[in-house]
């Protein structure tokens, strides 16, 4: 797992948004994006402070962190890959692209490699079935996949992690 | 009302009620799991379902409000199918192991699975949940496993205890009930265990060390024994053993328990209790026969009796029935000839019974504890009332998320401190300071409620003048707080429309003690916040029955119900009942018997159910009056650091052993049942007394302690009304005159007890002992949530003691730093009396130079506290005290 720190200054943004949240009704899901958004993930440290700020039981926020799979617990890698395991990608050979993607990142899904550089996720339906299978890195999307594109593909974004 | 017909039968019920409700009240068993009357209805179990004007839709009869013309079925063909379905769904998950599961035979799931004749093999293959155990918690477990997601446990720890420490954890399938962070020490968890009396199944069970059945137990109601809370409860019993402890929902407690309470009762059938009676011969104690002991302590009274016989002295007991204190305060009286009797109030409301009986008329809480809810401003000031009194302290805060406000004026950021709309962090001693600053604001900016003052009190005049000149500057200077705080404070207490003062030992053990009540008694009426439903002055009674103790006599200026010694008729009245002629002098009290002791005046001292050598003032004084005492007789249910220098040591017999009374904080009277049989020789302390004064020559013929409380009755006009039969229904709240008198709720409505309450000028004077360059830190004492008093029946549950297991005290993360102390290390505390050895620990709620130290620890906090004793009621000044550190000695 890599080691997540986080600065005082991340900290002190989060608590100013968190403010601004308080002022309308129901600010505890916009917090905990912000919080996902800012640090990377929301630890049980982050998830205490917020408490404290909204007065709500740390054990509710702990159950609307876990609930979602938008938040996380522990860091995430600068990339997140996301290989579709919804019904029509399934059926497309989308289980033999997260494996060859693990093996490739050696990494298993929902872990991140010790480089940080990289988290392997199986996604639900991303609503993508008309280019199943599909993969996502980041925000972008590649579609009609097989094995050797998938690793294409990574390879891109490898270089570019290489490139930063 | 509204008409609606139930299976058929035409019923009217009232508006607003649910069918759930109205089918109870009719005796029809609708199934339940995840409803409770005192929580939010979640819904979520199904099985109330019924079927609503034959409609398609089957509906919760939990949240369903009766409606004109409703035609309900709670158990047609169609309803049951869907209770079975829904069964099976939640039985699918479920381990099949009822056959080892500790909760067999009371668990809902598994009594509504045969009610319903559901399947032992699941009709659906359901996802089984295989998280581990959660053993985080001391007390008690959650195994997911047996969890059916009805969700009482989150919202009795969200709603009822305001604590929040469970909640569910991930989505569908994978979700389970858990601490936050999956520890209970991380989620805030105090140990409650109402989770686990509501837990339907056995996924939330305590960590028992007995092995039993459900259908081998017994239940019986009894009064908790800890604090004066007066909680109702059942104690379960097997084989003459206490194996478990829940809570009684129809009470003042309303189905909530402390950790106290529910958890640390293992005292009861411990093996150290006392089973015999010890003679101490050549220093070494040896098993006696009650025989033997009766007759040494009757050649001994004789003995001292001859030569001085103004020599003799009783301490009796907060802890015991009020049964109890009434015959020990009798005996003192009628057999020994002297009033010198009182027992520890005098360590912690003696102001108040001082302060208020001056001012009202009554030194009680004037509100009852269910009134607590409806208050809109709750001012607490030096009472840590989630520790002391925690289910008081829960209900604060479920009136806090009511919407009341909260004050908190208190040396340490205390929990109800957190979220407190002021919380005025004040220097120890500076109450009287606090409250004149407030009233000084309240009459300049005339908030005064001046109808109040014309109508029911007297003095008014006299006393503005005493804070006439005193500005909340001045205040804050003393209190060594913020002057903003100090007005906001007056402005939302006087802007109260029904507004609570709590306070506890932080007002009373002071040397000031008696002036710090009546200024609380001067805040009160200058607002016009008494006399009125949750709108009052509560002094917060310790111990189980320390209200009743007082009530009972065990006072030495008082016979019982505050009738005065030197009050000629009273005592006509109290010579004629007991056949005796009785002395009309005040006698000593607590403070002045151990000085006693020490001077040699006191020869003869019988200690009923207290531990001196841990909860007065300066032991090594304490220790210094047992040593020199002739002839000391100790009646306890362990061997306590007191009962070590007794010349006889009597054993009595637990609460759980015996009948009687007792009278809680809110001045409820209510029973105490005898659930086991005594352990060992040990007796009740009522048949002890009784025997004793037989043999004494007094004869005694109580048969049962309903004949002792129809005595008290008769003498006592507060008690007036007071029998068994009225007592075993609900309790009493005392003032009750007779028969027909049913009970007072609330004190001082339209008329004071004294008439009119009286104003009176008080000047602050600051503690006795304050930090200098020797002594530069301030130590006050205090109680954790934990440990009860002297620890001596706590320290027998192994849970309580891996959570506090030694004394320790909290400091700054400054002050530690400034003197090098190491958080988790020992240290050397001492004071102008002496030294104790305390673990540090580094707390961010406390002020700098500023230390607390519980009083729970033999050798610990009181070693080093002050005996400076206030001028009115010799209480002593507990709570401030000047020490210094030292790494060695």
């Amino acid at each position: 797992m890599i080691k997540l720190a986080i600065r005082e200054e991340q900290i002190k943004e989060l608590k100013n948004k968190i403010k601004t949240h308080k002022e309308k009704p129901g600010p505890l899901m916009p917090s905990l994006h912000d919080a996902q958004k800012l640090i990377g993930c929301i630890p049980y440290e982050i998830q205490k402070m917020i408490s404290k700020e909204l007065n709500i039981p740390v054990a509710k926020i702990n159950g609307v962190v876990t609930f979602y799979a938008q938040f996380s617990l522990e860091p995430k890698g600068e990339n997140i890959i996301g290989v579709c395991l919804g019904t029509a990608c399934y059926v497309k050979g989308a289980q033999a692209i997260l494996d060859k993607i693990g093996s490739e990142l050696k990494i298993k899904s929902n872990e991140t490699t010790d480089d940080g550089k990289f988290t392997l996720e199986a996604t639900r339906c991303i609503g993508a079935c008309g280019l199943a299978p599909v993969m996502t890195v980041n925000e972008e999307v590649y579609g009609n996949l097989n094995v050797s594109k998938s690793v294409e593909a990574l390879n891109k974004h490898k270089e570019g992690a290489i490139n930063d | 009302m509204v008409k609606l017909t139930i299976n058929g039968r035409q019923i009217e019920a009232k508006e607003k009620t649910t069918v759930l409700e109205v089918t109870k009240e009719l005796g029809i068993n609708i199934p339940t799991l995840c409803h409770d009357d005192r929580l939010s209805k979640e819904t979520s179990c199904r099985l109330c379902v019924v079927e609503v004007n034959g409609g398609e839709k089957l509906l919760t009869s939990c949240n369903l409000e009766v409606a004109e013309g409703m035609a309900i079925e709670t158990h047609s063909d169609k309803v049951i199918e869907a209770r079975k379905h829904n069964l099976s769904l939640l039985w699918g998950p479920h381990p099949n192991e009822c056959v080892v599961c500790e909760k067999s035979g009371e668990c809902k799931l598994e009594e509504y699975n045969y009610e319903y004749d559901i399947d032992v093999e699941p009709i659906f293959d359901a996802h089984k949940r295989n998280q581990p155990k959660n053993e985080s918690n001391h007390f008690f477990e959650i195994d997911p496993r047996k969890c059916i997601l009805c969700g009482k446990c989150i919202r009795m720890c969200d709603e009822q205890m305001q604590v929040g420490a469970l909640g569910y954890v991930n989505r569908g399938n994978e979700t389970f009930v858990t601490f936050a962070n999956e520890d209970f020490d991380e989620a805030n968890c105090v140990s409650c265990g109402n989770c686990v009396s509501v837990c339907p199944t056995g996924a939330l069970m305590p960590k028992s060390k007995s092995k039993y059945r459900n259908w081998n137990t017994t239940r019986t109601k009894t009064t908790c024994p800890y604090c004066g809370v007066g909680c109702q409860m059942e104690l379960v019993v097997t084989n003459g053993e206490v194996v478990r402890v829940e809570p009684v929902v129809d009470a003042v407690n309303n189905g909530l328990l402390c950790v106290k309470g529910k958890f640390a009762f293992n005292f009861i059938n411990h093996p150290n209790r006392l089973k015999t009676p010890l003679i101490k011969r050549n220093g070494v104690f040896e098993e006696a026969t009650w025989d033997e002991a009766y007759s040494l302590i009757k050649d001994k009274v004789d003995l001292i009796k001859k030569d001085y016989p103004n020599s003799f002295a009783g301490l009796s007991s907060a802890r015991c029935t009020n049964e109890e204190n009434y015959l020990f305060q009798k005996m003192m009286r009628a057999v020994f000839g002297t009033n010198n009797v009182d027992h520890c109030a005098r360590l912690c409301h003696a102001s108040t019974v001082a302060g208020l009986g001056s001012t009202l008329g009554s030194g009680a809480m004037t509100n009852s504890i269910s009134e607590v809810l409806d208050h809109d401003v709750i001012f607490i000031a030096g009472s840590n009332t989630t520790s002391t009194h925690p289910v008081i302290g829960s209900f604060m805060k479920q009136a806090q998320a009511r919407g009341a406000k909260v004050i908190v004026a208190e040396p340490r950021e205390i929990e109800l401190a957190e979220n407190a709309d002021v919380f005025i962090q004040i220097q120890p001693g500076s109450n009287v300071a606090l409250f004149k600053g407030m009233m000084h604001y309240i009459y300049k900016n005339d908030l005064q409620d001046e109808e109040f003052i014309r109508l029911r009190t007297e003095g008014f005049e006299e006393f503005i003048k005493s804070i006439e000149d005193f500005t909340t500057e001045e205040a804050a200077q003393i209190c060594g707080c913020k002057k903003e705080d100090i007005e906001k404070a007056a402005e939302i207490y006087a802007k109260g429309k029904r507004a609570g003062i709590y306070y506890s030992m932080g007002v009373t053990q002071h040397s000031q003690g008696t002036n710090g009540v009546k200024s609380v008694a001067n805040l009160a009426m200058l607002c016009g916040h008494v006399g009125k439903e949750s709108s009052g002055i509560n002094p917060l009674r310790g111990q189980n029955n320390v209200q009743g103790a007082c009530d009972l006599g065990a006072l030495p200026n008082n016979f019982t119900g505050y009738q005065k010694v030197f009050d000629d008729l009273a005592r006509a009245k109290f010579e004629s009942a007991w056949g005796v002629k009785l002395d009309s002098q005040v006698g000593l009290t607590v403070p002045k018997i151990i000085d006693g002791m020490v001077n040699d005046e006191i020869k003869f001292l019988y200690i009923m159910g207290e531990n001196p050598m841990i909860s007065d003032p300066d032991i090594n004084h304490v220790k210094h009056g047992l040593e020199s005492v002739d002839f000391l007789v100790v009646q306890d249910i362990f061997l306590t650091e007191t009962a070590e220098f007794a010349d006889v040591v009597l054993p009595a017999s637990s609460y759980a052993e015996k009948t009687g009374t007792f009278t809680n904080t809110e001045r409820k009277i209510q029973l105490v049942n005898k659930v086991i049989e005594p352990t060992g020789n040990s007796k009740p302390d009522w048949i002890i007394l009784k025997e004793l004064m037989t043999e004494l020559g007094y004869p005694q013929a109580y048969s049962s302690p309903s004949d002792i409380m129809d005595e008290i009755a008769s003498l006592t006009p507060i008690y007036g009304g007071v029998n068994y039969d009225r007592v075993s229904k609900s309790g009493l709240q005392w003032p009750c005159f007779d028969e027909s008198h049913p009970g007072t709720k609330y004190l001082h409505k339209d008329k004071f007890s004294r008439g009119k309450g009286l104003f009176t000028p008080v000047e602050y004077i600051s503690p006795m002992e304050v930090a200098d360059d020797e002594y530069p830190i301030t130590l006050t004492t205090g109680r954790t949530l934990y440990h009860y008093h002297t620890a001596t029946m706590t320290n027998k549950t192994e849970g309580i003691n891996k959570i506090v297991p030694e004394n320790f005290f909290e400091i700054s993360k400054e002050t530690a730093k400034k003197y090098n102390l190491i958080n988790g290390a020992k240290t050397y505390v001492s004071s102008r009396r002496g030294t104790t050895i305390a673990v540090v620990k580094v707390v961010d709620t406390i002020k700098d130079d500023v230390i607390f130290m519980p009083f729970h620890f033999a050798n610990g906090a009181n070693v080093l506290t002050n005996t400076a004793l206030d001028q009115f009621c010799d209480i002593p000044e507990l709570k401030v005290c000047a020490v210094k550190f030292d790494d060695k000695l």
